[in-house]
């Protein structure tokens, strides 16, 4: 593993690749330094921003968002079978008749409960006996033992509770950031992760992903990543403002962002290969919270550029900022 | 920062091994963990309701009693009302199902129906919540209707929902479900435990704490001692006699309290539960003790006595404590169901039993599959990209997982299938502190600097960027604990456990291993430049 001899110049030009580099790793054919123009691109993303926003916003107003049994409640079957109870043929079958957000737990030795939202073209009243009805006909000695009403998981408390816990964290971290970088930066943050969060309810919305406990942890899951995205791409920027301190604000912006979009680049990749696994078979139970995280992730990474950073464009910083409580480039270089 | 100084390797030696011993216990056979030694952690990852089911509970709101203790306090307003309207009445009870009373002067009929006419309250979109009939000779009679009964049934299934969810918030993050069933149903699933016995420890208690003053004047020695009808006669926990006459008249009870914890008596050093009244509730007892001083009063939870104290001087402030026969643990789990409120009824058992996984085995199959793919295609991502140093954040990687694995089976933080692909996410944000290091290894590199001044230089300048991601996202990680309840709850305690792995691993593990990499090398360049 040899590279060429360093030449110890900060004007050399930036080397893309160099003879005599091996294939692998393949880091040695991510640019070091590209010249995209990141910030004159803002206006038609801001366009595109809106739209979504407004795309979004219809469409939770049009046709809310699917809720599942977790939020709205169901009817729950409780069943005995001779012998110990055919989950997976009771599931096949409720998925052939039509029921919606059909679950089955086996209970006890020859038991199962088994719960749906509701059932397509049947009413509410006679979908409990038509359920019943078909499995009866399918499993012999199959007995519906009790049916009954069942409420949401998600309870009104915990709801509030959880709005208000992200509320604190959300104002808690404007001031970190505001402390440790300048105000409007904190204010690009909570914009930025107040358009992710809209656009992935859109997101639930306008694809019909049935909503439930787990979509809670994938939108907590999207705020974590995205302010994740926030804060790397802040601290950049705010080590490049220190070092070029008259050069405009937009250069600098497209400055930081070219330094760090390889980092972007594998980064980003990473975290998607780590759903990828999921997000491409349907089949699985995580599906619709992979697909909502990997959407969360793109978009996250997308409104760090286009949403935090114009704030900060738009409002302008402070550039006599010298507090040392950033990088000290003097220890770095002893 | 390259430099091999010893705290380093010991802090990074005793957590990989800490982490392997309390990972261990989730891969060995029961046998081999069953002959265990005592020291060795025991304890495996707790498994939430959709991966390996668990047991369940159902229960019901006694509605009888519900309905009795509505009557007894439709009677108190009863009783209160004719007085106030200066009817003199007789034979009031509220035994047989409805509030009874005789008025004793005939020509008050009408003043009477006019007084207890503002008696209960109403019920939503049905009027009001009691009906009052009267007949020729001053019988009067209030009775709860349907509408009433019902509305009583459904607001304390509501409320015992919330008040179950935040005790058994208090008792860890165990995610259990928690639903209504049926009209008076109230449904829990708890993952694991095939006994739920202290599930039903926390939940079967009603935990309604009242203090009222002793009638010492009249001493009670059976429970169906006749005694005058401001009083009644209440089983007595304390040593002495068995039973004890109290007055009736509630002078505090658990809603006033602001907050309880276990502590210990100065005195006798037992333990005891120590509380905090609000404001109303320290004015009230301020008033009660300093009229009572050298007088007995009672400390009632759930109708039995458990502590009748002689009042010495008078409570000011609204602090005091409550010294029953407690265990450290008894005295606890009293402060956490004062702390989380009473129960507005009595919850009957009656099913109890398990439950599979919520999920079909297929689908967590799938899922879990899922996963792993996507962990494998991580680390072979992440040595593609780096080469010998993917290496290092790979082995990084390991000690991350098993950290994590080890301090969720330690604490018995339960994981669902959420959970896990959190833990998966985890470990991107993990990658992604490896990756700002590395990308300033090959700035600092390809400005000049000579290797390992290079490498040092990189993982300084990267800190500020990974240690105020992280921060931020530990900010975020503690509130969502403290404020959120149910599974936002579990999921900011996976955060913050994958928080804190992630930079010591990314950080301080990669690190040893580079410096201890260019220690044997001697290499004058940087593989990833």
């Amino acid at each position: 593993m040899s590279g060429p001899p360093q030449i110890p110049s900060q004007f050399q030009p930036p080397i893309v690749s160099a003879p005599r580099k091996s294939i692998w790793p393949f880091i040695h054919f991510v640019p070091r330094q590209t010249h995209f123009n990141f910030v004159g691109l803002a206006p038609y993303a801001a366009i595109l921003s809106v739209l979504l926003v407004v795309a979004s916003g219809v469409s939770v107003g049009l046709q809310q968002v699917n809720f599942g049994v977790d939020f709205v409640g169901g009817t729950k079957m409780e069943v005995v079978t001779t012998g110990a109870a055919p989950l997976g043929q009771i599931r096949g079958l409720l998925a052939g008749m039509g029921a919606n957000d059909a679950e089955v737990q086996a209970v006890g030795a020859g038991g199962a409960a088994i719960q749906f939202r509701s059932v397509t073209g049947q009413s509410a009243d006679a979908a409990p006996a038509f359920v019943q009805g078909k499995l009866q006909a399918q499993i012999p000695g199959l007995k519906v033992t009790g049916i009954s009403e069942v409420g949401a998981k998600v309870s009104g408390e915990l709801i509030w509770g959880g709005v208000e816990a992200l509320g604190v964290a959300l104002g808690l971290t404007l001031l970190y950031i505001w402390f440790r970088f300048q105000l409007q930066f904190g204010l690009g943050a909570i914009l930025a992760l107040a358009h992710d969060i809209v656009l992935t309810i859109g997101f639930l919305s306008i694809t019909r992903i049935e909503v439930s406990m787990t979509s809670i942890a994938a939108l907590l899951t999207v705020i974590g990543y995205s302010m994740n995205e926030k804060v790397i791409s802040f601290d950049r920027l705010r080590e490049n403002l220190r070092k070029y301190k008259t050069t405009p604000l937009r250069e600098v912006i497209n400055l930081s962002e070219n330094e760090r979009l390889s980092r972007t680049i594998i980064t980003g990749s990473t975290a998607l290969l780590a759903l990828s696994g999921s997000v491409l078979n349907p089949a699985s139970a995580l599906f619709s919270l992979t697909a909502t995280m990997a959407f969360g992730i793109l978009i996250g990474t997308y409104s760090s550029i286009y949403v935090a950073l114009p704030v900060i464009l738009l409002w302008g910083v402070k550039r006599d900022d010298d507090e040392p409580a950033a990088i000290n480039f003097q220890t770095a270089r002893r | 920062m390259l430099a091999l100084s010893r705290w380093k390797i010991a802090v990074v030696l005793i957590s990989v091994i800490y982490g392997l011993l309390f990972s261990l216990p989730n891969v060995l056979p029961d046998s081999v963990l069953a002959q265990w030694p005592g020291f060795l952690p025991h304890q495996r990852l707790n498994l939430g309701l959709d991966l390996q089911g668990g047991s369940s509970l159902l229960y019901e709101v006694d509605t009888d009693a519900l309905k009795k203790q509505r009557l007894a306090d439709l009677q108190e307003e009863a009783s209160q009302e004719l007085h106030d309207a200066q009817i003199q009445f007789s034979g009031l009870s509220s035994t047989t199902g409805v509030v009874a009373l005789k008025i004793s002067d005939i020509t008050q009929t009408d003043a009477a129906a006019t007084a207890l006419g503002k008696v209960g309250g109403t019920v939503q979109g049905s009027g009001r919540e009691v009906l009052v009939t009267h007949d020729a000779v001053g019988n009067f009679q209030i009775a709860l209707t349907q509408a009433a009964i019902q509305q009583g049934v459904r607001n304390a299934v509501a409320q015992s929902i919330e008040i179950i969810r935040r005790r058994i918030d208090l008792l860890g993050t165990k995610e259990p479900d928690i639903r209504q069933q049926g009209t008076d149903r109230i449904a829990i699933e708890a993952p694991g435990e095939s006994d739920p016995q202290k599930l039903k420890d926390v939940v079967g208690q009603t935990a309604k704490l009242t203090f009222q003053m002793v009638d010492e004047s009249a001493p009670a020695q059976a429970a169906d001692t006749v005694v005058p009808p401001d009083d009644e006669v209440l089983p007595d926990e304390e040593k002495g006699a068995p039973f004890l006459t109290v007055k009736r008249r509630v002078s505090v009870d658990g809603g006033m309290l602001t907050h309880a914890q276990q502590g210990f008596d100065p005195q006798t050093n037992y333990p005891v539960v120590e509380f905090r009244l609000n404001g109303a509730g320290a004015h009230r007892f301020g008033q009660v003790t300093s009229e009572n001083v050298g007088h007995r009063f009672a400390i009632i939870l759930d109708n039995k006595v458990i502590e009748a104290p002689v009042i010495q001087s008078p409570i000011i402030g609204g602090q005091g404590q409550i010294s029953g026969n407690f265990t450290v643990d008894s005295a606890n789990q009293l402060a956490l169901l004062l702390n989380s409120g009473a129960l507005p009824a009595q919850l009957k058992v009656i099913e109890q039993g398990t439950v599979g996984a919520d999920l079909g085995a297929d689908a967590v199959r799938a899922g879990v599959t899922g996963l792993a793919i996507g962990a494998v295609l991580i680390f072979a991502f992440i040595i593609l990209a780096y080469g010998l140093f993917g290496v290092f954040a790979a082995l990084a990687l390991v000690v991350n997982l098993l950290m994590m694995f080890g301090a969720l089976s330690m604490t018995q933080a339960t994981l669902t299938l959420p959970g896990i692909a959190g833990l998966i996410l985890t470990m991107a944000v993990a990658v992604d502190a490896n990756v700002l290091i590395y990308e300033r290894m090959r700035d600092e590199a390809n400005s000049g600097r000579a290797a390992m001044a290079a490498a040092d230089a990189g993982y300084r300048r990267a800190l500020t960027s990974i240690l105020d991601a992280n921060v931020t996202t530990m900010i975020s990680a503690l509130i969502m604990f403290s404020f959120g309840a149910g599974p936002v709850k579990g999921f900011a305690w996976t955060l913050s456990i994958g928080v804190v792995t992630s930079v010591f691993s990314a950080v301080l593990v990669t690190q040893l291993l580079i410096g201890w990499w260019f220690r044997v090398t001697r290499s004058k360049t940087l593989p990833i430049a």
